[in-house]
């Protein structure tokens, strides 16, 4: 199993690293575009604000690579909305893989969300042998529910808490952050 | 819907806990990461490591420490203490910390709060606030609430808001210690007034303290130390205690 974290500098890769790392998988942190492809899995993470880690990504030469994967590709928080059309922040065009356009929250609760909400509307093989449960999100921006959506989650507004589109996941939430339920999702992950 | 968090706190000295010691069954109750590897078990939802050294090893000694928790702990962990610049938050991050807090620093340069925002993101930049209620009104203080200001509570934590932080953690100095219960009047007025979470802190010695502090004080998360070090409260009965007063958990 070769395992992909792509380094573009937007990202708190180490725990991504260390959530695998539990998993007994030794991840490689890399931007070179060969070894992307050669990779069996690919994580493609992110946090920080989405035109900034856009331009970081640009800068890299990826945008094309990640589009073009043909293994297992997971998304996490703002690398899943970076693969979505378009982000209202910073006015962000993104990769187009998910056909849906991130937006934010505007429903008078406390904004970002911080913490643990119910992952619920599970499908799918990322969810394989698990019920809804809770899971760890940070984030001010997310993708409205769409027919892409593999499982959803309430902040004021139902929206899309996993999407999927063909080899291609995202999760808003933080996987190697939301204890033994997020480990399973990971665990999943390697194994599509 | 987004349940409220239970955040113990660990005080670190030289790379070491500084309270708990009755975690009897713990090989070494001082070591940190085994610390909060067994509140993560018992269903804390995020972790607060407060470094409280004042070493010239310091920097170096906790950037080792984070690097070590972020290893094992599959929750979210933040870390304060004594960090004043962006190449010290760099350090943390890049060694695993999801979230830090600044105090001091953010009060003598609020600036710091914008470059630590631009940088790395809200979603990091907690800001810790001290403040003590001194004739009638809210002062912060500063250096774990030694030193008094004239700056007022609530103009601060707007400012901190309008400057970008994601979070805000509210120390009240009249209730730090006095296991009577969090300053649940001044949380309400904070939460009501700046619409990013606040975590409450300070006066924490029963349950139903953080029963009222989520219900009349509106806090999003309670923040806790010696009643979870010294197994006065088990953050499981806590949880299940909370929940049957109708306030979402995670369980």
């Amino acid at each position: 199993m070769k395992l992909v974290i792509i380094d573009y500098g937007a990202g708190n890769i180490q725990s991504i690293r260390f959530a695998f790392q539990r998993l007994g998988i030794e991840a490689v942190l890399t931007r070179n575009a060969e070894e992307i492809l050669n990779a069996d899995n690919v994580i493609f993470p992110g946090v920080g604000e989405a035109s900034s880690a856009m331009a970081k990504l640009w800068e890299s030469g990826l945008h094309d690579v990640i589009a073009d994967l043909r293994q297992p590709v997971l998304g996490i928080c703002l690398g899943m909305q970076l693969m979505c059309n378009s982000s209202e922040e910073g006015d962000t065009k993104g990769l187009g893989i998910f056909n849906t356009d991130v937006v934010k929250f505007n429903s008078g609760l406390k904004v970002p969300q911080i913490g643990w909400n119910k992952i619920e509307n599970l499908q799918g093989d990322l969810f394989e042998g698990l019920n809804e449960d809770f899971i760890y999100l940070v984030h001010s921006f997310y993708a409205p529910k769409s027919d892409e959506a593999i499982a959803t989650s309430t902040y004021g507004i139902e929206y899309s808490a996993a999407l999927q589109k063909d080899n291609f996941y995202g999760v808003q939430f933080h996987p190697e952050k939301s204890g033994a339920y997020g480990a399973k999702i990971l665990q999943n992950f390697l194994e599509l | 819907m987004l349940t409220k968090r239970i955040i113990p706190c660990l005080d670190i000295k030289d790379g070491r806990t500084v309270k708990g010691i009755n975690f009897v069954d713990l090989r070494d109750a001082g070591d940190p990461v085994e610390l909060a590897q067994r509140y993560a078990q018992e269903g804390a939802d995020e972790l607060v490591f407060l470094d409280i050294s004042a070493t010239e090893q310091k920097r170096k000694t906790l950037a080792e420490l984070v690097y070590h928790v972020a290893e094992k702990l599959n929750i979210p962990f933040t870390v304060g203490g004594g960090i004043s610049s962006v190449e010290d938050v760099d350090v943390l991050l890049k060694n695993g910390a999801d979230k830090v807090s600044i105090n001091s620093s953010a009060v003598k340069r609020p600036e710091l709060i914008n470059e630590l925002v631009a940088k790395f993101g809200s979603q990091c930049i907690v800001v810790a606030i001290d403040a003590k209620y001194i004739a009638g009104e809210w002062k912060v203080h500063l250096v774990g609430g030694k030193v008094p200001t004239e700056i007022d509570l609530f103009e601060w934590a707007k400012e901190v808001e309008e400057r970008g932080a994601g979070e805000i953690l509210f120390t009240s100095m009249d209730h730090d210690g006095t296991k009577n219960g969090f300053a649940n009047e001044a949380l309400a007025h904070l939460s009501a007034l700046v619409n990013i979470p606040v975590i409450a802190s300070g006066g924490a010695g029963e349950m139903h303290h953080f029963t009222d502090t989520f219900k009349d004080g509106k806090a999003d998360a309670a923040l806790a130390a010696s009643v979870f070090h010294f197994k006065e409260i088990e953050i499981k009965d806590l949880k299940e205690e909370l929940k049957s007063k109708g306030i979402l958990m995670r369980i």
